[in-house]
């Protein structure tokens, strides 16, 4: 088993999401189903061996330090759950 | 009406051109397709007939004038990952709710600019995470093709699930698809169409909704190699809103179309001949060998040793990507909210709605391997491995031009089949998948029939920015094979 429970609701926990008992015990079940399975990299031998940053020899382009766009704040704001004239509103975030 | 819906794109193309019939009679004849089929099918998950009609009744004066663009007229389905200016977007997912954009994406832009008229929003696994098209919320796709003597619902493939049932079925001329590790061609290639990814930075990300940002690209499924060629040739482009979008002019891909392949280096990898692959799939590979052969193509036996790798390492950088795209969804400035006691309980409460089984376990699993302590072992480890992939194709590419593989280990399975193994699932992108860790293109055609009488694909894989060499290979392929439309219409 790569991560038991209290791991399970720990990442749960990082990630943002809200899982029940029964999720935990079915997530630890296969998380380390998954885990295990791509373990099969330690065969690898990758000393010296750079990280890829890129897939393909690209650099990243540079642009005008220029406003380009903007004045749209009806469209930034046209989904939000709950606004009121040009803001979102959010829950309290600082008590 | 109906025979309007079984031509290609090309052949539309023509007959719009010589006003064989109206670009009015056309779009109609696939809304009465749409609205007689997608019930049994669940292909589309907003057609946009009004917005259609708009279009048609624009390109019809066009042509009346003799000012057709290149796509003028020609109906088409949109993969629900890309974002339509005014009309509902949602990944398949519940988290972005009735989310509606107020922009454009760059390659569909690219299509409405070439005279393309929208049928509407194609469904998909939520936010591409899938190989069967079962965990969209809106249920799943039926694939158009059954097995011989039985009417079990079999999968589409996935994650463009909804793209290629719609494509195979006529409900569309072509459709838009994305492909992160296999979403284009699995689907292709178990659904009798074409579907080619494209070399990382050909089409701009911009306005798709993000899964695993280094491996996801946009292409179409398309009935015929040539109508691939002609959809891909109006979905790329440069440009300034996608930094990883390359800054190279797209070339006439339908002009490879029917190019000799005389001279050709095609590449035999011995990797992809997995344990346990089924004989048919062997058999489909040695026909397409034979056909590359007989068209004056050279046969060459290569090795990409790190193959068995790549399945692996995309399931480590793949979730990763995923669990930081995803953390947008927080439930503030669009989309979903549930309301929870505090700010956090309230992030917590709206992604447990929001998200379906599949991306609750990605973004998991992508945490997981992120987080401190973690890291090394496993998100670095998967990116070295990364860099020893690409390193064998480009090994490989020295000494031939195209690779041939198998698309696919199998035909299309029934919905229900694979569900409670995640891995049996991931399985089906082991021929895909390593093209999309090295950046290349790759294209399924159709080569044959399964035992049980449905697709099977054949992929080729290119050096970066040669899709025209895939387009060439790729009609060999659709020559000698002839083309797959489904034996019988059963959900008109």
């Amino acid at each position: 088993m790569e991560v038991d429970e209290k791991t399970v609701r720990r990442i749960a926990r990082l990630a943002r999401i809200r899982i029940t008992d029964a999720e935990a015990r079915a997530l630890e079940k296969e998380l380390s189903g998954i885990l295990d399975w791509v373990r099969q990299l330690d065969e690898v031998d990758t000393e010296g061996i750079e990280p890829m940053t890129r897939v393909t020899p690209m650099t990243l382009k540079m642009r005008e330090d220029q406003v380009s766009d903007g004045g749209m704040a009806d469209a930034v704001l046209a989904n939000a759950p709950a606004r009121t004239e040009h803001f979102f509103v959010v829950p309290k975030v600082v008590e | 009406m109906s025979e309007l819906t079984r031509l290609t794109l090309a052949e539309a193309r023509k007959g719009l051109l010589a006003k064989r019939f109206s670009a009015g009679e056309l779009t109609r004849a696939f809304l009465a397709a749409i609205e007689a089929g997608n019930k049994a099918l669940n292909a589309y998950v907003l057609p946009t007939p009004e917005r259609a009609l708009e279009q048609a009744a624009a390109s019809e004066a066009r042509l009346a004038r003799g000012e057709a663009r290149p796509l003028e007229g020609l109906p088409l389905g949109i993969k629900d990952l890309y974002c339509t200016k005014g009309v509902r977007t949602t990944a398949c997912s519940h988290i972005l709710a009735e989310f509606t954009p107020t922009y454009e994406s760059t390659v569909t832009q690219n299509l409405w600019d070439a005279g393309a008229v929208m049928l509407g929003k194609l469904n998909c696994d939520e936010f591409a995470m899938g190989s069967s098209n079962e965990t969209s919320r809106f249920g799943p796709v039926v694939n158009p093709w059954r097995r011989r003597g039985s009417n079990v619902g079999l999968v589409p493939g996935g994650s463009s699930g909804g793209s290629s049932a719609a494509v195979a079925a006529d409900l569309c001329l072509g459709a838009t698809a994305t492909d992160t590790g296999g979403s284009i061609r699995q689907p292709a290639a178990i659904t009798g169409t074409v579907g080619i990814k494209p070399t990382y930075g050909r089409c701009s990300r911009y306005g798709i909704v993000a899964f695993a940002s280094s491996l996801d690209q946009a292409g179409p499924i398309a009935k015929t190699v040539r109508d691939a060629a002609i959809l891909l040739r109006h979905m790329a482009s440069a440009d300034p809103r996608d930094s990883t979008c390359a800054d190279l002019p797209v070339p006439d891909y339908e002009a490879a179309v029917g190019q000799s392949v005389k001279g050709l280096r095609v590449g035999v990898p011995k990797e992809y001949r997995m344990d346990g692959m089924p004989g048919e799939i062997e058999d489909l590979w040695q026909q397409g060998i034979a056909w590359m052969k007989a068209a004056g193509a050279t046969i060459h036996d290569v090795s990409l040793p790190h193959t068995k790798y790549a399945l692996p390492a995309y399931y480590i950088v793949a979730p990763a990507e995923a669990s930081s795209n995803l953390a947008r969804y927080d439930g503030m400035r669009y989309g979903l909210r549930r309301e929870g006691s505090d700010l956090v309980d309230t992030y917590e409460v709206t992604r447990a709605a929001g998200f379906g089984a599949e991306v609750r376990r990605r973004v998991l699993i992508g945490t997981y391997v992120l987080s401190a302590g973690y890291y090394d072992a496993y998100y670095l480890k998967a990116q070295k491995v990364r860099t020893l992939i690409a390193r064998d194709f480009e090994e490989v590419f020295k000494s031939v031009d195209v690779l041939l593989t198998p698309t696919t280990p199998g035909p299309a399975f029934g919905i229900g089949e694979v569900a409670g193994d995640p891995i049996q699932m991931y399985l089906n992108d082991i021929f895909t998948v390593t093209v999309n860790m090295a950046g290349l293109p790759g294209i399924s055609v159709p080569a044959g029939l399964s035992s049980e009488a449905t697709p099977l694909g054949l992929q080729l894989i290119g050096r970066p920015f040669e899709e025209a060499t895939l387009f060439r290979a790729g009609q060999v392929i659709e020559d000698a094979a002839g083309r797959f439309p489904p034996p019988e219409r059963w959900w008109a």
